[in-house]
Order: structure tokens, then C-alpha cells, then sequence
């Protein structure tokens, strides 16, 4: 039985903006509901512990991907998260990698915003369209493969989980190098393997990678990391010969 | 002292605000927008079910067009839409969704051959046409005579905002995160701008620009339990509200939504019971065809959210601690079909409720979902009392959905509503009017106003908690201004909140004193704003007796077209006052494409207006002498002529084929 427990929930703290400020960790007491997510634990400590305490959601519905942290340590969705899966001691830290804006808040947004410039993550075509005329046609499975990789939903998960990024701190990540799948699928983007190995055919973008797969693990989205990284990878050696 | 000029500011980084920045750009304005949070976060992403357009292509959609999407959305609002708007809409749609399928979005699309649906929980076979193999498909939503509401797989929101957003990319426009609109800054019935707040250092900074356009979306979070985000607290209405000369339209039509998950409020997409899901009691029985033998689950969504309600207390409903609800049956279409189209679906089961909806049946209950009303504008998205001030998406009220929209319309509007909006401003920005005049004096007022007010609310002394407030308003928003409404209860709710709104000008914020990122501070001053939100729905609701499409009067259950066929307008003229003044606009009948009737659902209990039946002969005598579809409309309405040129040209469909 989960109810009524009494959850003792650590939360990693630093707010830059204040002077004097130090990164510590708090320690705070409530007791939990039945059907409780950490959406639902966080606000209840803001509301009724500690009103300054920092973080970020918006859609609670594992939708939207702005409240990624560390849970225990590893990369999640916090409203996604019941508390009943959960120790009774639970540790909270802001994702890694990501400016910190204070508490469990990160600066996601600017981080995918320059992943997507240098990616140039739109469709690329010289055809305008004709919006009177009917749509051009596709493949229904194609339609729903690009779907597939579209689902990211920019929570950086991935990119707390990397072993790369702790090194090269311009390695695009797996959002990246999925992006670049998603366009290469996509036949309305009329870019070539070999414009593409221009933005990825280097050390920060697909052979930088190491494979070590932590991107794959922490995806909420169980996005299909691994075999597309794995194929890409195979591409853009072909085009790198 | 921090000023930015430009020459179009928009407020809201949703698909409505993103997609009026990309057409001010084409026009080669230039353009900042400010959101709360990064554009691809906004609540335009949590959309799951669709868009509508009459594309036509999938069978069951064969023989759609403008003029039945038209019927059905004009039907859906129970006559209080702006029919010119809603022409404007429907005409404009499938342009929108043709271009995000040329930007990107991966719409579902047809497949030729047959293939299993579940229609009325029976399994039926439908066969699509080989002409349409790989153009986009539609599925079924509620209120609509044709499968009209297009899709991909199961993230539509999240599809088209990305694409959007990625776009606004590509065209370089500069959007600031983490920027809150704190105020409208304006001058003898002009509007110059905003001043904005970054919600990371604190630091206020005014914008500038000629044309101002308000795409906040909608005001949910006025509630406890809704299906909105966290976001969506009505804070750009706010801002509308308090130039004191600004106006909110029909802030009273509130849409609940049928499928909520209890208890969160989560939603789960009309698609559901669009794919052929069933609501069940507590018994397991299907009550819906009881009430509604025609459309059943899929009537019209205020509809069908009363039937529930009404059905729950008959005592049908199931107990649960969280008070009753009742079952929605998707076990139906079998796991292939939940895993693909309903995944989302899925995921919200699995992790909120702990159940496989493949296997199990969801718990849910009416929800507030939707607001019809907003800021008042005109088919041109401009304030008619404010002028440069523009608005859209769910945040304006051009009137669109009059009191029910329709399921799919709303991304719909979002997206057509930039596309139009952005052409207005940019003619607007070509005219002598839209110089900017005002002086840096003034422009200083406003930054230290709001400046004074978040010093007051830090270093005040023993005032009020926000917290505390904001549950309150919360709670009598949910337990008052619900689903069905009476005067009693209205009553109290306008006058419970009134006392909320007095104590709210006492608001202190306890111990988290940063004038930076300052999660408490946020609070204090977005409740106090919120709880005046709060009055001018609760107001218009308690004077307008009559039901109209959401807004069911227990005490008058008539559509009373005779003293109600008017919009609700609200503005704030006085900041002292504690109630909103109000005043009401006719709707002109006589220029109606499809004169008041009856919506088909339950008894006729309509009292009409005296020009019904005059307009109604005078379109039976047009209809009758135009056998031609599109020189009937044009007999009936000249609303096409006011569409931007690049947008009147007709829709081709498989149907209706261009010469190429
Ligand atoms: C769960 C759910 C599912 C839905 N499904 C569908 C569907 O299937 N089909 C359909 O047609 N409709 C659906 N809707 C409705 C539809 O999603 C919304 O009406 C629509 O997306 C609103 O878009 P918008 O651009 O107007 O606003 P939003 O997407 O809400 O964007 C608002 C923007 O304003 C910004 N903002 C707000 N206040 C400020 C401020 N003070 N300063 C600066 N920025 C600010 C926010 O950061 C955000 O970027 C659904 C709604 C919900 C709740
Ligand atoms: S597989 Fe590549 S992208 Fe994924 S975590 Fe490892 S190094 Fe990073
Ligand atoms: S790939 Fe997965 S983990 Fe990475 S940002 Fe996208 S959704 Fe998040
Ligand atoms: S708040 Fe949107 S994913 Fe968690």
C-alpha cells in the first residue's frame, strides 16, 4: 500500500539570480495521495512548503516535454511520473547540460532553438505551394514512418542521458540526429545525403556518437534512437568515402 | 529604461501566434513574439484529435465542401457565430491544412481498398476510392454530417505546431522565451505595444510596434479541474481587459468537454468516440442512444457533456472518491487500432490511471475544455474599440464558435485565423494610421507602473496569500459556473468572487522575495488578474437567461432568440470597480446565410426572432433560384469579398478538379 505514505523528496537547489546563493539540497516532507505524480507533489510543496521553489510544466500530460529532470538520477517526464513507483525517498535535480534558470528549471527551449538553426530542421524545398490545388500525394505508411520520428517532443531527456555531450559540448544529440532522420525520410525536403553529411558528417554530429545507447533508454517517447542513429551512421560513411 | 521597437508585436508563440508571425513576415514586416514558454511547449500541442477541412477525400467525407462544413459549424454554436467569419473559416481551411502539408506536418492519409470500422459499436467495412490513395484522410468527430477532421496518427497538435514553429525558424522571426505581456501600453483608443517581463531575470522592457495581436489562447485555469494546460490562465485577457477600453466577447460560452479522465482532468480525444467508442453507466449499459438516437455519442460535444451530467444524476453514475463518473468503452477497436490512432490515448491510460484501454474501461466526466469567448474583434481581428490591437486563435472572439465549437475547429481556427489576421495587420501597418505617436513620457508611465506594482506585491506588508485566492476562485468557478447554471448560484459565484477580487488588491508574497524567476511572485499577479477573468464569465453567465449551446440555464431552458441573438461584450472601464461593464451587440439576422433553426438535438423549445422567417423565405427564394452551389453562396452572402485576394481562390477536391 502506497497511500498515505510519508514521501521525503530531495530536491537539488540553486537559484543563479540571487547573490550569496549556493547549490544545496532540500529536504521536503508530505504525505502522499493516492494517484499522485510528481506534477501533483512538486506544486503541493510550492503551495504549501516552499512558494519559491522553481520548476516547469505545462501540458502534465506527458505532451508538451517541459518537465524533464533527473528523478533518482535518471533522465524522465516529472508529471508523468507517479509517485507509487517510487521509493519513499525520492532525489530531484535539474537535467544537466541545459543553463540553468534556478531549482528544477532549465533552459531547454534555447538549446533545441540552436540545435534546430544549425540543423535547419524545416522542410527544404524550392516548390512553392499551390494551396488552391489538391495536396501532393503520399504514401499512407510513408506518411506514418515520418510520423514516427516526428513524435520528439524536445524534452532533452536524451541529451542528459549522453556520454558525448559531457565531452563535446557541440554534439548535436540524439534529437538531433533523429531530426536529420526525420527530414531525410520526409520526400518534401529536398535536401541530398551529401547536404546533410554537411551538417552531421563530423565528431558533433553522427560520429560522435558512441553508441552507447544511454539516449535510447531514457526516451519517453521510445523514440527508435538506436537503429536510426545506427543508420545514418551507415549513410553518411557511404557518403564520406 | 529598456524599449524595443518593431512593427508587429505578437503575444503567444501557440499555432495561432506562430502563424500570424510567419504571414506579417512574408509581408516584410518585422516581427517579435513573446511567450511564456519555448512555441513548440504551447498548449497547441496537446491537440490529438484533428483538423477540420472538407478535403473530401476519404469516403465517408465524399461530397463535402465549404457549404456543409459551414451548416454544421453555424449549427454547432446554436446560431451565435458570426456567419461572415465562419464563411471566411470554412473557405480558408483546406488552403491551411494543403500548406502545412507542404510545410512539413505528415497527415494521415488514404489508403485504397477496404478497410474495418467500428461505426454505431457495429464493425463495418468501408472502401476507398483509388482516385484518393495517398491523399490526406478524415475521421469522424462530433456535430459534423461528413468525416471532415483530418489527422496524423495520434499528436495533430503537436504535428502542426512543430512544423509551424520550424517554419518560423526558417523565416528568422524572433521569438523570446520566457516572456511574459504584463500590459497593454496605450493611448487615446490606440494600442502601441506591451510591456513584457522576463521570467528568468525579472528585467520589464517595453515593446513597441504599430499592430499588437493578442494569440494567448484560452482562459481553462479559471477552473480546478480542466483539460488546459497550466498556461492557459486568460492573462492575455486580462491584459485586454485592463486598457478599460478593450472588450470581451460571450466570456460566458465555456465548453465542457465529454472525456476527461477523472481525477485530473487529462483529456482523451474525441477521436475516441470519432473511431466508434461508447460511453457507458454504471451498470455498463450505453445510455447515450436514450438520449440522442440520431447522433449518440457523437452529438454535439455541450451536448452530450449535459447528458452525461444529467444521466450521473439519475444516479447512474459510478461512485468513486472523487465523486461519480462514467465509463468511455474503447475496448471495442481493438488493441492494432488503439496503438496506432490512440496512442496517445494509451500512454495517458498506462500512466495516469494505471489501466489498458485496450482491455479495461476509462473513467471520465465532463470537463471545462474550451473557451468560446474572448477578446472582441472584428472578421479582421481587430479591436473595435481599441484600435492597432489585434487578436486570435483561441484567445479572440471574431466569432467563430458563437457558444459550441465544434471538435477539430479549433486548430482549424488557429491556423486560418493567422493566415487571415496576418494579411489584416499588414495592410493596417501600409496605412497612415498605424504611425506610431506616442511619447517616450508615456511610454516610461507604464514600465514603472507595472514596475510598482511587483514592488508593492514583494515589499507590501500583511496582505492576502495568493494561493489561498486562487483556490478559491478555482473552486467556485467549478462548483457555480459549471455545466448547467442557475441564477442562485451565479449569483453567489459573481458575489463570492467580487469579494475575491477586493482581497486580491491586498496580495502579499510571503518569504520568496526575488524580484527574478519567482514562481510566488507569478502567482500574486497573475490572480489578480484571473479572478476579473473570472467575473466577466460568471457576470455574463448570471445575466443572460436563456440556454444557448454551452450555456444551459436550468431556470431557462429556452434559446430565446427573440431577446438573446446578441454577443456579450465586457470591458473593465474603471479599475476600481469590481464588476465589469457589459453591453450587447445584435446579431444582424437579416444578413444570415443560414437563418436561426432548430440544432436537432432534444425538444425545440426555441423562441425565435421576429426576423426569421422573413430571412428564412428570402434564402429559400435565393436557394431556389440557383442550382450552382457557389452562385447560390454569393447570392446569399458577400463575406468571400472580404477575404484577402490570395485567399479567394476556390478549393479543388477530386470532386470539383481545376483544368489543369
Ligand atoms: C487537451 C486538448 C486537446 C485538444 N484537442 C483539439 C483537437 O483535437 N482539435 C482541435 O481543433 N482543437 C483541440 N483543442 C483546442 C486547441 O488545441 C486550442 O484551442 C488551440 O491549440 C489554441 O491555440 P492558440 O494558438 O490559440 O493558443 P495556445 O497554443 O494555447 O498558445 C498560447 C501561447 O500564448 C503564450 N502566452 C500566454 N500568455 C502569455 C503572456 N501573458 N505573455 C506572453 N505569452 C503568453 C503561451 O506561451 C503560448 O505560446 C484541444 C485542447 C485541449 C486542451
Ligand atoms: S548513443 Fe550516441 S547520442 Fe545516444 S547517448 Fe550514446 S553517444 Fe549520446
Ligand atoms: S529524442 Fe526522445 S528523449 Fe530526446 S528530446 Fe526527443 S523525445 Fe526527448
Ligand atoms: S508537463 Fe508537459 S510533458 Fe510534463
Amino acid at each position: 500500500m502506497s497511500e498515505g505514505r510519508t514521501l521525503h523528496v530531495h530536491i537539488l537547489r540553486f537559484d543563479p539570480h540571487l547573490k550569496d546563493d549556493k547549490p544545496r539540497i532540500e529536504t521536503f516532507e508530505l504525505r502522499e495521495a493516492p494517484g499522485m505524480t510528481l506534477y501533483i507533489a512538486l506544486n503541493d510543496i510550492r503551495k504549501y512548503l516552499d512558494n519559491s521553489l522553481k520548476f516547469d510544466f505545462v501540458c502534465r500530460a506527458g505532451i508538451c516535454g517541459s518537465c524533464a529532470m533527473l528523478i533518482n538520477g535518471r533522465p524522465g517526464l516529472a508529471c508523468r511520473t507517479l509517485t507509487s513507483k517510487l521509493d519513499a525517498h525520492i532525489s530531484l535535480a535539474p537535467l544537466p547540460v541545459f543553463e540553468l534558470i534556478g531549482d528544477l528549471s532549465v533552459h531547454t527551449g534555447n538549446w533545441m532553438r540552436g540545435m534546430s538553426e544549425r540543423l535547419e530542421t524545416w522542410i527544404h524545398t524550392q516548390k512553392a505551394p499551390d494551396i488552391d490545388r489538391m495536396e501532393e500525394r503520399m504514401e499512407p505508411e510513408l506518411a506514418e514512418a515520418i510520423y514516427e520520428l516526428d513524435r520528439c517532443i524536445e524534452c532533452g531527456c536524451c541529451i542528459a542521458g549522453c556520454g558525448t555531450i559531457q565531452m563535446r559540448e557541440s554534439f548535436v544529440g540524439a534529437v538531433g540526429l533523429n531530426k536529420i532522420a526525420r527530414y531525410r525520410l520526409d520526400p518534401r525536403d529536398e535536401r541530398s545525403d551529401a547536404q546533410l553529411y554537411q551538417l552531421i558528417g563530423d565528431e558533433d554530429g553522427v560520429f560522435g556518437c558512441m553508441s552507447l545507447l544511454g539516449c535510447a533508454d531514457v526516451c519517453p517517447k521510445e523514440l527508435p534512437l538506436q537503429s536510426q542513429i545506427a543508420y545514418l551512421r551507415r549513410k553518411m560513411v557511404q557518403i564520406g568515402k | 529604461m529598456k524599449i524595443t521597437y518593431t512593427d508587429v508585436l505578437v503575444i503567444g508563440g501557440g499555432l495561432a501566434g506562430l502563424r500570424t508571425a510567419v504571414g506579417v513576415r512574408e509581408r516584410g514586416l518585422d516581427c517579435i513574439v513573446l511567450t511564456l514558454v519555448p512555441p513548440k511547449r504551447s498548449h497547441s500541442a496537446a491537440a490529438q484529435g484533428g483538423m477540420q477541412a472538407s478535403l473530401a477525400n476519404a469516403i465517408m467525407g465524399e461530397g463535402d465542401n465549404e457549404d456543409i462544413h459551414f451548416e454544421d459549424t453555424i449549427k454547432g454554436s446554436d446560431w451565435g457565430a458570426d456567419q461572415e467569419v465562419v464563411r471566411l473559416f470554412v473557405h480558408t481551411a483546406p488552403k491551411a491544412i494543403r500548406e502545412l502539408a507542404a510545410w512539413g506536418v505528415p497527415w494521415s492519409r488514404v489508403k485504397a481498398g477496404a478497410h474495418q470500422a467500428i461505426i454505431n459499436a457495429q464493425k463495418v467495412t468501408l472502401t476507398e476510392r483509388a482516385e484518393a490513395h495517398g491523399l490526406i484522410t478524415a475521421r469522424d468527430f462530433g456535430g459534423t454530417k461528413k468525416w471532415r477532421t483530418c489527422f496524423t496518427s495520434d499528436g495533430t497538435g503537436h504535428s502542426m505546431l512543430y512544423a509551424m514553429d520550424n517554419k518560423a525558424h526558417e523565416r528568422g522571426i524572433e521569438i523570446r522565451e520566457r516572456r511574459e505581456a504584463m500590459a497593454l501600453i496605450h493611448e487615446n483608443g490606440r494600442c502601441y505595444g506591451a510591456v513584457s517581463r522576463n521570467l528568468m531575470s525579472g528585467e520589464l522592457t517595453a515593446y513597441i510596434a504599430k499592430a499588437t495581436c493578442i494569440a494567448t489562447g484560452g482562459y481553462g485555469r479559471l477552473w480546478s479541474v480542466t483539460t488546459n494546460a497550466t498556461i492557459c490562465q486568460g492573462i492575455g485577457h486580462a491584459l485586454a481587459l485592463e486598457t478599460g477600453v478593450a472588450e470581451l466577447g460571450n466570456m460566458e460560452a465555456v465548453q465542457f468537454h465529454p472525456t476527461a479522465i477523472v481525477p485530473v482532468g487529462i483529456l482523451t480525444t474525441e477521436g475516441c468516440r470519432g473511431d466508434g467508442g461508447v460511453l457507458r453507466d454504471v451498470d455498463g449499459y450505453r445510455f447515450m442512444p436514450d438520449y440522442e438516437p440520431e447522433k449518440k455519442e457523437l452529438a454535439s460535444r455541450d451536448v452530450v457533456s449535459r447528458r452525461m451530467t444529467e444521466h450521473i444524476r439519475k444516479g447512474k453514475g459510478v461512485k468513486s472518491r472523487y465523486g461519480d463518473h462514467l465509463w468511455l468503452d474503447i475496448t471495442l477497436l481493438g488493441r492494432a487500432h488503439i496503438e496506432k490512432n490512440l496512442r496517445e490515448v494509451k500512454e495517458i491510460c498506462e500512466s495516469f490511471l494505471g489501466i489498458d484501454p485496450a482491455k479495461e474501461w476509462i473513467p471520465v466526466r465532463p470537463t471545462q475544455h474550451y473557451s468560446m469567448g474572448g477578446i472582441k474583434t472584428d472578421y479582421r481581428g481587430e479591436s473595435p474599440t481599441l484600435r492597432g490591437l489585434f487578436s486570435c486563435g483561441e484567445a479572440a472572439c471574431w466569432d467563430m464558435h458563437g457558444f459550441n465549437r465544434l471538435g477539430g475547429n479549433s486548430v482549424a481556427e488557429t491556423v486560418v485565423s493567422g493566415m487571415l489576421v496576418a494579411e489584416y495587420i499588414a495592410d493596417f501597418c501600409q496605412t497612415p494610421q498605424s504611425h506610431i505617436d506616442i511619447s517616450t513620457a508615456t511610454i516610461e508611465r507604464f514600465i514603472n507602473a507595472e514596475q510598482a506594482k511587483l514592488e508593492a506585491l514583494i515589499h507590501g506588508g500583511s496582505g492576502e496569500d495568493s494561493f489561498v485566492l486562487r483556490e478559491a476562485m478555482e473552486q467556485i468557478m467549478m462548483d457555480k459556473v459549471g455545466i448547467f447554471r442557475n441564477a442562485k448560484e451565479l449569483q453567489e459565484a459573481v458575489e463570492q468572487l467580487q469579494e475575491l477580487l477586493r482581497r486580491s488588491r491586498n496580495i502579499t508574497v510571503y518569504r520568496s522575495k526575488s524580484l527574478a524567476a519567482n514562481p510566488a511572485l507569478v502567482n500574486a499577479y497573475r490572480t489578480q488578474k484571473m479572478i476579473k477573468v473570472a467575473l466577466t464569465v460568471a457576470y455574463g453567465a448570471l445575466l443572460r437567461t436563456e440556454s444557448r449551446g454551452a450555456h444551459a440555464r436550468e431556470d431557462y431552458p429556452e434559446r430565446n432568440d427573440h431577446d438573446w441573438l446578441v454577443r456579450t461584450l465586457s470591458s473593465w472601464s474603471d479599475p476600481e470597480q469590481s464588476l465589469p461593464d457589459v453591453r450587447y451587440e445584435p446579431l444582424d439576422v437579416m444578413r444570415m446565410e443560414l437563418p436561426p433553426g432548430w440544432r436537432g438535438y432534444g425538444k425545440d423549445l426555441t423562441i425565435h426572432h421576429p426576423d426569421t422567417p422573413t430571412r428564412a423565405a428570402e434564402v429559400e427564394a435565393i436557394k431556389a433560384a440557383h442550382s450552382d452551389r457557389f452562385a447560390r453562396q454569393k447570392a446569399l452572402s458577400a463575406a468571400l469579398e472580404k477575404l484577402p485576394k490570395k485567399y479567394q481562390g476556390r478549393n479543388e477536391r477530386l470532386s470539383e478538379r481545376f483544368e489543369s
